[in-house]
């Protein structure tokens, strides 16, 4: 991959980095450079508040390579306020206390290390609104 | 020996902090827990609980949790004006690989930044808090961004587990007329000292023992206050507040006492008891609890401490702008009272002592 994309990547991972658009303002997650409404190029930045609700989850028990050492955890479905349907794991909660609806809000946290010697991944999860009123 | 005068750390132009943000795990420990495991429950315990990272924090998420917090409360700084981005801790993820660029990048202060990792055991933050000051009095930057992280891991059954706590504060610093507290001056007093190190590639640190008391945290946490009072004239009575490295509830209430100051100017910036020693957090975490509290007109000394050994005193002087922007993220008190205990064998799988392969 080259160096900007990697750098685009980042900047999506660490801070949720997506687009607008700046026809129709549909706010775009992930970055498709395409506005999915009105199929206008859209390459303008915009940075996700992070703030949403959980659309639907299911909770992982065997997880892939990478990810063992977190399990169980909770992979859910979270709509963001801007619109975008983002895949995240669910951090700082255990699956139980997990529902439909639930607010949720954007934390950056490691997403896996590749072994004791690879680099370390970092990368949104969301959390529920810890402290209320929201701030 | 230099016998000098202390001499006042003061830039030209007036800075001061913007922003600040604390950041505390959410799991705790209590120290009982450590007890039942080592001595039986028969050794008492130092204090009540410490915290503890997640399987998925580490100084780079702490530090960026708190990175955010301090931008939240800084009237309208742009991220990309922050000139400087630096982290101070003993637990930084990698041994070679920065901790500050990804907080630089996850703050979007990338590219047109200088960054740097820190390091001098507990006081890894405030010698980062210093020099930050004089980046922007200097005129070098407009804003600097000063952190101070830990994720402290103590040898399994040592003293220090009991203690060896998690969590961070960021601080930054910009022009004095933007402040929530102004600077005023610091001084620092550091010798060669061989109270407590961790040699390349091992896992937990060592420490002298006795030797960590008085030739090492009393001596100059007692010189550091005791210079930047005299450099500036100013007396205990002159402080509302009072924060020094907390590494158990013990050393700080003494070194206060010894230098003339009250539990009420000290109470609120000890955390220790809650949270834990979190390193180069300790003193730096004191300060946020502070300035979550803080009067505008009011004096508040920080005396950090790190082994090696030295200590940064700092002395800052709260503004009318603190009222208006505390509020603009979560206090320090809220991350302390968000806590979920988790008992040893938690522990030790979050703190990976289970070595699966
Ligand atoms: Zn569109």
């Amino acid at each position: 991959m080259s160096v900007p994309n990697t750098w685009r990547l980042q900047q999506q991972r660490y801070r949720l980095m997506g687009e607008v658009c700046d026809r129709c303002k549909t706010k775009i997650f992930p970055p498709r450079d395409v506005c999915p409404e009105c199929e206008a190029p859209a390459k303008t930045q915009f940075a996700l508040s992070g703030r949403g609700e959980v659309y639907s989850y299911s909770t992982v028990y065997n997880a892939p390579a990478g990810f063992e050492d977190a399990t169980p955890y909770t992979v859910a479905l979270v709509r963001l306020e801007e619109g975008p349907l983002v895949t995240a794991q669910l951090t700082d909660v255990s699956a139980e206390e997990v529902e439909i609806g639930m607010p949720v809000e954007m934390v950056t946290r490691r997403l896996r290390a590749d072994g004791a010697e690879g680099i370390i991944s970092y990368g949104y999860k969301f959390r529920p609104v810890q402290f209320s009123p929201a701030i | 020996m230099n016998d000098e005068q202390p001499r006042l750390l003061k830039p030209d132009r007036d800075v001061g902090v913007v922003g600040y943000g604390a950041y505390v795990p959410r799991f705790r420990l209590p120290a009982s827990e450590v007890d039942r495991i080592w001595t039986d429950g028969q050794g008492g315990t130092p204090i009540t609980e410490k915290a503890v990272p997640g399987l998925d924090e580490d100084v780079v998420t702490i530090s960026i949790e708190a990175a955010r917090n301090a931008l939240a409360r800084a009237a309208a700084v742009d991220p990309a004006d922050i000139r400087a981005v630096w982290v101070g801790s003993e637990s930084h993820p990698y041994a070679v690989k920065p901790t500050s660029t990804v907080v630089a990048e996850a703050i979007g202060a990338i590219p047109h930044t200088q960054a740097a990792d820190w390091q001098f055991a507990c006081k890894a933050g405030s010698e980062a808090f210093q020099a930050a000051v004089g980046f922007v009095g200097s005129g070098m930057g407009g804003y600097a961004l000063a952190i101070g992280a830990d994720t402290a891991q103590g040898r399994p059954g040592d003293a220090l587990e009991y203690t060896a706590g998690a969590g961070g504060a960021a601080y930054l610093l910009g022009p004095a007329g933007q402040a929530l507290a102004i600077f005023e001056g610091s001084y620092s007093f550091v010798t060669d000292t061989p109270d407590f190190w961790r040699r390349a590639y091992q896992h937990y640190p060592s420490h002298g023992g006795r030797f960590t008391g008085q030739p090492a945290y009393f001596r100059h946490s007692s010189a550091a206050a005791q210079g930047l009072m005299q450099a500036m004239g100013t007396t205990p009575e002159d402080y509302a507040y009072a924060v020094f490295h907390q590494p158990n509830l013990k050393f700080p209430s003494s070194v206060a006492r010894r230098l003339g100051f009250t539990n009420q100017q000290c109470a609120p910036g000890l955390l220790v008891g809650e949270i834990g020693n979190t390193y180069a957090g300790s003193s730096l975490l004191g300060l946020t609890a502070v300035l979550d509290q803080a009067r505008p007109g009011e004096r508040i000394l920080l005396v950090s401490f790190g082994s090696g050994a030295g200590s940064d005193a700092i002395s800052l002087r709260v503004t009318e702008a603190i009222e208006a922007r505390r509020d603009r993220a979560p206090a320090t008190r809220d991350y302390i009272a968000r806590r979920s205990e988790i008992d040893y064998a938690t522990y030790a799988r979050y703190r990976r002592k289970l070595v699966m392969q």
